[in-house]
């Protein structure tokens, strides 16, 4: 499991932009529809900002950016890379 | 904070550069439907294909990273006061070139990088197709698999600078999705058909590209299979939409100047016609809409730069309203002009023709309208609801 502060900023960000109250961490965004075009780059840029750390092409895959704890999880194996 | 008057002398600068350089020679494009090698030499000699790129692979964009965003929107202004043609060339080329700075491997950023920033070769973005262009995510052009590499058949159409560039982002469909490929000019398969006798920016040198099982080895994918519109060619499109606001801001600029020296000197019922309240009305309306055009730029710049979320809303917005507002200012202005501004003595009748073009590219205006909305219902916290291109 991801930390727990990333999973809230992340999740805070995805509740945000889905005008939503929450995003449960397990819920797949893609299935439930929330997500578009403009969202994909917004979580990329957001994720790079927000944690300092630089999303790359072989990071693309679906399954990265799937769910809340996905994300935090993809940003935590970024974050101990670049460390 | 960054404010544009703290530009001026590097904004004059670029004001003579485009003047001497690119003014002389754009009625001639227009004409002959080229950029002679002239004008791309001088753009070369002056680093112009190096703005926007980071400093890391021979671009200019270095430490101070707002004033840089900045700095590149004003180029573009400059170059659309002087030649919407020739800044539509050096849009695509940083078009092109952004999917790889953002998505490149290591690899691919050493390889074609270098060679974008000095000018050596041109780049250009290869989306639309005979049968698909807003919905981009649709593209009919299909990759397959094959081996370690990829076989691609398909067409492309009104492809900016078809005719010149030496390299193409592509976008194709694949099994996964949308896909994108560096996909360099010489691919044995590739046939480039010129297109000619457009409405407006007769320079673009436009062309049809026929891919008849090009064969691009893996190294050439550009992000991931499924990731190409939504990331790689979206990277291409948000500089794009930067780079064309701040063009149409020059190019209604060049509109304005124009009709202010033609209304101080045209003479009607013995005054100059910048006497008559109802020419006045039209400059005010003009001078203002470009100013406020001009502002949002920088705003969106200013954003580019610190790399904030928004500024691909800021950007989208941007080239909304300016695309929007050239197209009334080129009006205006061929009106200040009476028939003269229809003739081929005055620049008008250029500028109201490309700037008819400006609505079209980097998103026609409606589709602009449904991402504009979905960003303000984004930020009013209320549900995005359905999007249109998912
Ligand atoms: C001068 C020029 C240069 C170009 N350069 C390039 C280039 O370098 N690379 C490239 O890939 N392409 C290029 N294009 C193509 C350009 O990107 C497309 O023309 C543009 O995306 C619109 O697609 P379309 O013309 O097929 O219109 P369509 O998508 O067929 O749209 C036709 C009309 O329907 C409207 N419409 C479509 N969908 C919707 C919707 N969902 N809601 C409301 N209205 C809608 C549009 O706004 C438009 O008014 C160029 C075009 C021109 C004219």
């Amino acid at each position: 499991m991801a930390d727990i502060s990333a999973i809230t900023i992340i999740g805070d960000f995805m509740a945000r932009s889905f005008g939503r109250d929450a995003v449960p961490v397990d819920e797949d965004i893609f299935e439930s529809g929330f997500t578009n075009s403009l969202f994909a780059m917004q979580l990329v840029d957001f994720v790079e900002r927000r944690f300092g750390v630089q999303v790359d092409a072989e990071d693309l895959q679906i399954d990265n950016f799937r769910t809340v704890a996905r994300v935090a999880a993809l940003v935590e194996r970024k974050a101990v890379r670049a460390a | 904070m960054v404010l544009l008057e703290d530009f001026r002398a590097e904004r004059e600068e670029l004001r003579v550069f485009a003047e001497r350089e690119i003014a002389p020679h754009a009625q001639r494009i227009d004409r002959e439907e080229r950029i002679p090698g002239e004008v791309i030499a001088a753009l070369r000699a002056a680093g112009v294909f190096a703005s926007g790129f980071p400093e890391a692979c021979g671009g200019t964009a270095g430490a101070d990273p707002v004033a840089d965003a900045v700095r590149h929107g004003l180029l573009h202004e400059a170059l659309g006061a002087a030649s919407a043609s020739v800044q539509g060339l050096v849009n695509v080329h940083h078009m092109g070139g952004s999917p790889i700075v953002r998505w490149g491997t290591r690899e691919q950023k050493d390889r074609w990088l270098p060679h974008l920033t000095s000018g050596s070769m041109m780049a250009a973005i290869a989306i639309t197709e005979p049968n698909v262009g807003s919905q981009a995510g649709a593209v009919e052009a299909r990759a397959v698999r094959d081996g370690a590499g990829y076989v691609i058949n398909g067409t492309k159409c009104w492809i900016t600078c078809g005719q010149s560039a030496d390299l193409f982002v592509l976008v194709t469909g694949s099994d996964a999705g949308p896909t994108a490929f560096i996909l360099p000019r010489e691919t044995a398969g590739l046939t480039i058909e010129p297109i000619r006798g457009l409405l407006g920016c007769r320079g673009y040198m436009l062309a049809k590209l026929h891919l008849d099982g090009c064969r691009l080895p893996a190294e050439q994918l550009l992000g991931q299979p499924g990731f190409g519109v939504s990331h790689v060619a979206s990277a291409g499109l948000d500089a794009g939409r930067y780079n064309l606001a701040w063009g149409c801001v020059g190019l209604a600029q060049a509109c304005l100047d124009a009709s202010v020296d033609y209304a101080r000197t045209r003479r009607q019922f013995n005054a100059p016609i910048a006497d008559f309240q109802l020419v006045q009305r039209m400059i005010t309306g003009m001078a203002t809409d470009i100013h406020a055009a001009r502002l949002m730029c920088w705003h969106a710049g200013v954003m580019r730069g610190r790399r904030d979320p928004a500024a691909v809303k800021e950007g989208a917005m941007a080239k909304y309203s300016a695309s929007r507002m050239v197209k009334r200012v080129a009006d205006d202005a061929l009106q200040i002009h009476g028939a003269n501004g229809c003739g081929p003595d005055y620049p008008l009748e250029r500028h109201y023709r490309d700037a008819r073009i400006m609505e079209i590219i980097e998103g026609t205006s409606q589709i602009l309208e449904g991402v504009i909305a979905r960003y303000v219902y984004q930020e009013a916290g209320q549900e995005a609801g359905q999007e249109a291109g998912r």
